[in-house]
């Protein structure tokens, strides 16, 4: 047996059952391995997306995604998708072939120090330097991605150690790792506390982030909710842990969210983030004050508690484990006008100013399409305006609501579409980008096709890169630099072209129709909905 | 505030890169930094000096407690630990300045551990700021190089230890 067999036979060991990559020299040993073991090899075009695609595959499925490219330029290529999962604490293990091990340090052909270029962005990684390691390896790694808090683990392979003989395979059942032992069970005077607080408030808000999706936790959640009855919001990451039209549910919190879930949140005298960490974008702001609040503090990560706000009461632990051992204590708030007076603002939120009518107006559109989407189906946003749109229109019933939240990065919707697809082969799977973005992924369309993984795409057409027009507008006066994307392909051809049914959507008056008949063909399908270039998200 | 980080980590290649790697991407300040084996030839210990805010430094001992390679991390103030640095200093002398450094040597406690007819190298290991004042004292005299340690700490044993 090889070690290139070894890794393969982790994979099973793993349960491991579709990978996504792209080969090379130095990582060919690895794939002939991978003949022989029963995992669906997926081919994308190019190494950014297999990271994306393991980690649509990961949100959906539960599981690890793996993703395996080849040494020098395809290792830099998985950076990208690598941050993305880091900023969103997605598990994933990527797999990695590297040159001769003898040879590492000289800068030979397709060189690249790959672990140390990672390092900021993985929760760990490992490079290879004897074959009998593999087993080991691979079963801490896929530990760590996916326990605590979880996140990508890469393994660098030399291709010497791929093709050196292992003596003796055997599969560790346990890890012995002294350093690392996550929290899992919350520390019962802290949940005592977070009681007493909960007792005590007149006008508590639980603020659920992507963490309480990452354990697991959205059932806990919502029954938490409604036995204690406290409103809920949410962050960008957090949308889809209560469904969109429960009357608990008021809406993503941000600069870019509801102003009456950000009045929630200044109003309250109880605060309780859980599984969120309060990055800029969720608390920037105007008038945010604390002074009177308290704030309790609910993560699996220790250092994301105080580290972007102090917070009164800190608790420790796996979020679904917590608000489990929270069932026990009979508590419920009596806070009907506190919840009145939050649906009060929800009914005065300002309405959007609809664009001119010749084109189509996205509010209208993704509330007129989520509707019609089926109850656990999965909404895929990219990044840009289409994605403040979707945060703020879509309406998640027991579905998901993916997108790249951390990073930002624009591409994302289709690969994770595309991921999400190996793992769910039944459910509805909508890709939303703009046209922008569609771009930045476009290749996939193939893998899409190559690999029966099929998924409805939206893209909303403006000419332009939407969300950075906007901002130049508002900060340089309207002077637009490098925004203006005319050149871009037939949406039409290029739809045909990949053998793909095509549809467009000028403006609002068919919208009804066009949306029904995209959604009810058989799979792929590519729609292109014309927006107004002067539209801006709110 | 400055605080004193004994951060017991796996030795293995690469690990006082990731913990070097972890302080400058999270912008936090080195003041200094000194790296050696343990009793157990297994662990590392790098002692870092670090000096921020309150929260700051509570989040220098939450981040390096993330990383899986670290194994244990004390802090102290420096009030509350027994630190020492090492210091090699090569100075140039004639006959008028030979009398002076010597006498430097002695007050401070250095000794001078190689000589030739123009140059002199002096040891001192002492506190960082004991340390400091030689450098401090020499500096007028004529300093050719200097080479230190970071610093090294232990907590001070307390009476009921």
């Amino acid at each position: 047996m090889l070690g290139a067999d070894a890794m393969a036979r982790c994979l099973l060991e793993e349960q491991v059952k579709v990978v996504f990559g792209y080969p090379g020299v130095a990582i060919c040993p690895f794939f002939n391995s991978m003949l022989a073991v029963d995992i669906d090899r997926v081919l994308v075009r190019t190494e950014q997306n297999a990271a994306h695609m393991a980690n649509g595959y990961a949100r959906i499925s539960g599981n690890v995604g793996v993703c395996i490219a080849t040494s020098g330029p395809g290792a830099t290529n998985l950076i990208t998708g690598i941050a993305t999962a880091y900023a969103d604490s997605i598990p994933i293990v990527c797999i990695t072939g590297q040159v001769d091990s003898k040879q590492l340090g000289s800068d030979v052909f397709q060189e690249a120090d790959i672990t140390g270029a990672v390092e900021s962005f993985v929760k760990y990684s490992y490079l290879v330097k004897d074959v009998e390691d593999i087993p080991r390896i691979f079963r801490e790694a896929f530990h760590i991605a996916s326990t605590g808090r979880k996140g990508p683990v890469l393994i660098d392979v030399p291709i010497d150690i791929q093709n050196a003989a292992i003596s003796k395979f055997v599969y560790p059942q346990e890890v012995y790792l002294r350093t690392y032992k996550p929290t899992v069970k919350g520390h019962v005077v802290q949940i005592k506390k977070v009681i007493k607080a909960i007792s005590r408030a007149e006008r508590p808000i639980i603020c659920a982030g992507g963490g309480v999706l990452l354990s697991e936790g959205a059932h806990e959640l919502r029954d938490f909710a409604h036995r204690c009855n406290i409103p809920v919001v949410s962050t960008l990451m957090g949308i889809g842990v209560m469904p969109t039209d429960d009357p608990l549910y008021f809406g993503m919190v941000g600069n870019n969210g509801k102003s009456y879930a950000n009045r929630a949140m200044n109003e309250s005298d109880l605060i309780i983030m859980i599984g969120a960490r309060v990055a800029d974008r969720a608390i920037s702001q105007p008038d945010l004050t604390m002074d009177n609040t308290v704030l309790v503090h609910i993560d699996v990560d220790p250092a994301e508690i105080g580290k972007n706000v102090g917070s009164h009461i800190p608790l420790v632990g796996d979020i679904k484990t917590i608000l489990k051992d929270m069932e026990k204590y009979e508590i419920r708030c009596d806070i009907d006008d506190w919840i009145e007076r939050l649906n009060e603002y929800k009914r005065n939120e300002p309405e959007r100013k609809p664009p001119r009518e010749e084109y189509v107006d996205p509010a209208r559109f993704i509330e007129m399409l989520s509707d019609k989407l089926n109850d656990d189906a999965v909404y895929v946003a990219d990044v840009g305006q289409n994605q403040m749109w979707s945060c703020g229109y879509h309406k998640v019933k027991n579905g998901r609501f993916l997108t790249s939240g951390g990073m930002g990065t624009m591409g994302y919707s289709i690969p994770a579409a595309i991921g999400a697809r190996a793992a769910a082969r039944d459910r509805q799977i909508v890709a939303v980008c703009g046209d922008g973005s569609f771009q930045m992924s476009m290749m996939e369309l193939a893998t899409m096709q190559q690999h029966g993984l099929p998924v409805k795409i939206i893209i909303f057409h403006n000419g332009y890169l939407g969300l950075v027009r906007e901002y130049q507008y508002k900060t340089y006066k309207g002077h637009y630099s490098v925004v203006d994307l005319s050149g871009s392909p037939d949406f039409g051809k290029l739809a045909s072209a990949y053998d793909i049914p095509f549809f467009k959507l000028e403006n609002m008056s068919n919208a009804d129709e066009v949306i029904d008949e995209f959604l009810s063909i058989k799979d792929p399908a590519l729609m292109e909905v014309m927006i107004d270039p002067l539209d801006v998200v709110k | 505030m400055k605080r004193l980080y004994s951060v017991l980590v796996e030795n293995r290649s690469g690990v006082l890169s990731k913990v070097a790697g972890l302080f400058s991407r999270r912008m936090f300040n080195i003041d200094s930094l000194a790296v050696g084996e343990t009793d157990d030839p297994k662990v590392s210990c790098i002692t870092i000096v670090s000096s921020g805010e309150q929260g700051t430094l509570e989040q220098i001992e939450k981040q390096l407690n993330k990383k899986i390679d670290v194994i244990k991390i004390k802090t102290f103030a420096e009030e509350e630990s027994v630190s020492r640095e090492l210091i090699l200093v090569k100075v140039k002398y004639n006959k008028s300045t030979r009398r002076e450094i010597m006498e430097i040597c002695e007050i401070l406690g250095a000794s001078i551990v190689d000589m030739s007819k123009n140059l002199l190298t002096i040891q001192l290991c002492d506190t960082p700021e004991r340390t400091a004042l030689l450098i401090q004292m020499l500096a007028s005299i004529s300093i050719v190089e200097v080479a230190r340690t970071g610093t090294l700490a232990l907590q001070k044993c307390s009476l009921s230890d």
